[in-house]
């Protein structure tokens, strides 16, 4: 072979949105561009609209029923499968991770364990949850009275700056319990969102209960906030304070449930909250007699 | 039969089906209607009157292995006085004796408008056969009993043997010729609600003029749910073919109390329809002093004492 | 006819004063804002003057609340949960004070307030004194800590009852609160703050202030107050949710609702139409969970209608203070507008209304019980919360179309299902986005458990465990 044969030219991949199980350009078919941290073009991801935000709200809704409704052991074979998955593409997310400047070669391998690691830990509370936040009640009265916890809806979340770990630790709580969910992902880093989209789409996931928007968080957000049609929101990934104060007072219409947690730290413990969060009590009563 | 419902024990499936057919009763729903009305506060002139209405209402009874001459003749006295001090006390509705001491009770009570009404058909437990059954309910009905309160057969009920239960009713109910025939469906031993609202439907298809809680033997017995249940199976008869069937607590009902509970639930379940002794009786032996006892509280504003009234 | 002679409960058994003040740091004192009067809805009379809280006077009032914080929260869950327990005791002792003075000021009849609201109060705080010591065990961590000072605004519907749902349990975890009863409605939470005293409670610990809307407001948007736990409409909880947003209160939120109340062609027919009736007719319909939407069967829909028809006749409507009343006076003559507006758009929608024949008091605020057939969901009054004795009667062919129907509504409060069939009402239960579901029984409550809504109808939960969730930094 001579010296002179040209490099291969990579195939790049297009960056889309995630809606529905499909992966769609932005209905606006705005792109913008994504740089490392070192300033490098990295690729042009999809800039969402607001249409691109309902379209996903809409799927998002269609899917809950099934999902919701699909057993709990289900639910978490399929996240035992996202995990899978991911374990398979470890080596494309730390080079993403990597090329993108977020972690250090050496650190990148960790932050794909952990992200991995987490998936398992919450496929397993898929069918555990209810019986750690449902309780049988001991009324005063002939009266069989069952508490237990119900999905809330369709979760808009804004994910934070953290583009594998943190993604997965948001996404994983909402959707184990059964419901689904509009991402918004990092605006800065937002194409291992895109990436683990594919690991969704190949998981045997319902199209629809997770939906990704790459894009503005500032234009898409308050869109989110106000749509009538979903039933919570989580502001982890809103750093700037008045976007995230508009944003709560956005959710005030519907009185959509809000999480917003001060600082996360993405290697502890995540304890339940972020599954309680996006739960409801339902209380049934039913007599006892012959 | 022309009435709505007479394919209804055209064979033992149908009767079933038809049983089977009726909406449920949720236990649970029907204790705690029947509570509430139990704390309707029922005061002054209304008390008076709901005393008044409750005597009418007595069925006295006596249905002892030790009843004698003796013991009926001093209840007769009492049923067509209750209180020699007070004419203005109304007699009771009927004295409700054995069948051998049905000819003792009409004579002791001729002309005085209560009327005799005797057990039959193996009282307490129903257990014998139809032959000695309907031969029971002839020797009291030939001696001049004017009611018959015959039993049901609860363990054919139980085994699901319905149309045992409706032919026999069927059979008693001809032997009664002129005689009321009350069937008493001893609730304490159908256990559920379901099963009493069953058997009160049983009953009326089968022809009786009365539905009756308890033989006073077992317990629970006249309870206000399971009368709650009858009220309204008779209220729902009613409707359904046009024929109305009277309703009989017994067993368990002492003090002014508890009769007064009974007259409201007749009164906001089935209305002033049934508010009348010729459609709902109050079987008891006791009640009748204690009622007593709180009229002339009422009239004079002294609590009574026991030892001024009759202890027949 | 066996007309029932009057039964007053006797109104001897409580002294209502001249006017009263507000409850701060243990001691009755006066409001700075103009003093306000609160009626008899029965009767129009007024009852009492009480004092209206002015910003400053709230400011006071957390300032209490913040100082107590520091002695209620340091003290062992043992001794909270002693405070609490002879709270409770106190509630019973003094019940049919309580439930008198409570029928006097809210209409509500008096069998009501003796035999639902005042045992539920007094076993909430038993309930949750017994969590004092206990929240190690509740799931929260092994030493979860109070929030700090609670403000809490209750409405007149339940106006006891609710200030024990959020008293209680803010207590039992270390909290201290605020409170502001309704404006129609503030007696019974003076009385409270007697009993207090009666208890030695530390002072600041629960304080009263009495006022309308404004106060209210102070109360929710002071910056001092950690928590903000509010019962009412959904119209107010948004603003409420609107004002904090941003500020890091945790709130809860007990808003309105539109229970569907669904009767299959099996169901027990005698207790559905009781369930019907307690459903909407309980409390005059002033119950955020009441049962509004009766959704029944097609195939049963006449018979059902002629059986509640004929249950309505014997509703005993007039004196709150009659023991045989069922139903009693609307609270005020703003909620009876609403409830004769509601009603008049449900008419001129094309609905069909039905009132049983009553005879209405000529002095106070009253309404008839009322039925409206042929409704279709785009109704009004198939869609609005009435809050008052107003149903609404719908039909469905299939379970399929019921849960459509049922769910169909921005609330999510409370549901209602009536049938024999077991597996139908678990089937049901699965699909019915609501807080609570009755299933053969309604408006059931008991402090062990967990009250709340879905959607618009609010967030978290008042009883149970879960309840302490709302009062616990967790």
């Amino acid at each position: 072979m001579s010296d002179t044969q040209a490099v291969r030219l990579a195939v790049r991949k297009t960056y889309k949105l995630y809606i529905g199980g499909a992966f769609p350009r932005s209905e606006s078919g705005r792109s913008y561009v994504v740089t490392s941290s070192k300033g490098d073009f990295l690729a042009n991801a999809s800039k969402a609209s607001r249409k691109d935000a309902r379209d996903a709200v809409s799927a998002a809704r269609k899917a809950f029923a099934g999902w919701s409704g699909a057993t709990a052991y289900n639910r978490g074979q399929i996240l035992y499968r996202i995990a899978e998955m991911l374990e398979g593409r470890r080596a494309q997310f730390v080079a993403e991770l990597t090329e993108a400047g977020t972690r250090k070669a050496k650190d990148a391998g960790g932050i794909v364990d952990a992200a991995i690691d987490r998936l398992v830990w919450y496929a397993g509370w898929s069918d555990k949850i209810a019986a750690v936040a449902g309780a049988a009640n001991p009324v005063a009265g002939p009266y069989l009275n069952i508490s237990s916890p119900e999905p809330t809806g369709v979760v808009a979340v804004i994910a934070p700056d953290e583009p594998l770990l943190g993604l997965v630790s948001v996404i994983a709580p909402v959707i184990v319990t059964g419901n689904t969910c509009v991402v918004v992902a990092s605006e800065r880093a937002p194409l291992p969102s895109i990436t683990l989209a594919e690991v969704l789409a190949t998981s045997d996931l319902p199209g629809g209960v997770v939906n990704v928007l790459t894009g503005s968080v500032k234009e898409i957000a308050p869109w989110l906030a106000a749509h009538m049609d979903v039933n919570a929101i989580d502001l982890t990934g809103v750093a700037e304070e008045d976007l995230a104060i508009a944003c709560e007072q956005a959710a005030a219409e519907n009185l959509k449930r809000v999480l917003r947690p001060s600082a996360p730290d993405w290697s502890a413990d995540p304890g339940t909250k972020r599954m309680t969060a996006f739960l409801e009590t339902k209380t049934v009563w039913h007599p006892t007699g012959i | 039969m022309t009435t709505p419902l007479a394919d209804v024990a055209s064979s033992g499936a149908t009767l079933r089906a038809f049983l089977h057919g009726l909406p449920g009763v949720d236990r649970v729903g029907a204790d705690q209607r029947a509570k509430m009305l139990g704390t309707r506060s029922i005061k002054t002139t209304a008390k008076a009157e709901a005393i008044d209405l409750a005597i009418r209402m007595v069925d006295l009874t006596t249905l002892e292995g030790a009843d004698t001459p003796g013991k009926v003749r001093a209840m007769c006295a009492k049923a067509a006085h209750p209180d020699p001090s007070d004419p203005s006390v109304p007699k009771v509705a009927a004295v409700c004796v054995y069948p051998d001491l049905v000819g003792l009770a009409v004579e002791a009570l001729g002309g005085s408008g209560v009327k005799v009404a005797s057990v039959a058909t193996a009282f307490p437990s129903g257990r014998s056969s139809l032959e000695v059954k309907v031969a029971d309910t002839a020797l009291a009905v030939a001696a001049g009993a004017d009611e018959i309160d015959m039993v049901i057969d609860r363990g054919a009920f139980l085994a699901g043997d319905y149309l045992k239960v409706y032919e026999e009713i069927v059979a008693i109910k001809a032997a009664c010729g002129e005689a009321h025939l009350k069937v008493i469906l001893e609730t304490g031993e159908l256990a559920t609600y379901d099963n009493v609202r069953r058997a009160s439907w049983l009953a009326m298809l089968a022809g009786g003029d009365f539905i009756k809680t308890s033989t006073g033997k077992v317990q629970p017995a006249a309870t206000l749910p399971v009368t709650l249940i009858m009220l309204e199976a008779v209220r729902d008869f009613l409707a359904a073919t046009g024929r109305k069937v009277g309703v009989k607590p017994a067993g368990g009902i002492r003090t002014t109390k508890d009769a007064i509970k009974m007259l409201v639930l007749v009164n906001e379940t089935v209305g002033e329809g049934w508010l009348d002794p010729d459609w709902f009786r109050l079987g008891a032996s006791t009640l009748l002093n204690d009622l007593l006892m709180q009229r002339q509280k009422m009239a004079t504003g002294r609590y009574a004492g026991p030892d001024y009234f009759t202890l027949d | 006819m066996f007309e029932y002679a009057p039964a007053p409960e006797s109104r001897d058994v409580v002294d209502i004063k001249p006017s009263y003040g507000l409850f701060i740091d243990g001691e009755f004192v006066d409001g700075t804002g103009a003093p306000f009067k609160t009626i008899n809805p029965a009767t129009e009379e007024a009852l009492a003057e009480v004092a209206a809280a002015s910003q400053a006077d709230v400011d006071r009032a957390v300032q209490a609340a913040r100082k107590a914080f520091g002695v209620w929260s340091a003290m062992p869950g043992s001794e909270r949960a002693k405070y609490l327990f002879r709270i409770a005791r106190i509630i019973q002792e003094r019940s049919r004070e309580l439930a008198v003075l409570e029928t006097l000021d809210n209409g509500k009849p008096i069998r009501e307030a003796r035999d639902v609201d005042l045992p539920l109060v007094a076993a909430h705080f038993f309930y949750y004194a017994g969590w004092a010591d206990k929240l190690g065990y509740a799931g929260y961590g092994p030493d979860p800590k109070p929030l700090g000072v609670a403000g809490q605004v209750i409405p007149w519907n339940f106006p006891l009852l609710m200030l024990a749902w959020k008293i209680a349990p803010a207590l039992a975890c270390g909290n201290t609160v605020v409170l502001k009863p309704a404006e129609t409605t503030p007696l019974t939470a003076l009385l409270f703050a007697e009993i207090c005293r009666q208890a030695d409670l530390p002072p600041g610990v629960v304080n009263i202030v009495t006022g309308a809307g404004e106060t209210g407001a102070a109360v929710v948007n002071h910056p001092d107050v950690n928590k903000v736990a509010f019962t009412g409409s959904t119209e107010v909880g948004r603003l409420i949710a609107r004002s904090v947003a941003g500020s890091g209160k945790k709130v809860t939120l007990e808003l309105g609702g539109k229970a569907a109340n669904i009767v299959f062609d099996d169901a027990a027919i005698d207790q559905a139409v009781e369930g019907i009736v307690d459903g909407i007719f309980f409390n005059q319909g002033h119950v955020c969970c009441a049962g509004s939407r009766l959704l029944v069967q097609e195939s049963i829909a006449e018979e059902l209608l002629e059986s509640l028809k004929r249950r309505l006749a014997r509703l005993r409507l007039g004196d709150p203070m009659d023991k045989n009343t069922d139903i009693g006076a609307i609270n005020s003559a703003e909620q009876l507008a609403r409830v004769r507006e509601l009603s008049d758009i449900g008419e001129a929608e094309g609905a069909e209304r039905w009132s049983p024949a009553c005879t209405l008091p000529e002095r106070g605020f009253w309404f008839p019980p009322t039925v409206f057939t042929g409704v279709a969901q785009s109704h009004r009054i198939a869609r609005d919360e009435v809050f008052g004795p107003v149903l609404a009667m719908l039909t469905f062919r299939t379970p399929a179309e019921a849960v459509e129907k049922a769910n169909n509504t921005p609330y999510g409060l409370s549901a209602g299902v009536w049938t024999e069939k077991g597996s139908r009402i678990l089937w049901m239960a699965d699909r019915l986005r609501a807080g609570v579901v009755w299933a053969n029984t309604f408006n059931k409550f008991d402090p062990t458990s967990p009250f709340g809504g879905y959607k618009e109808s609010g967030y978290g939960r008042e009883g149970g465990r879960h309840g302490l969730e709302a009062y616990l930094d967790v």
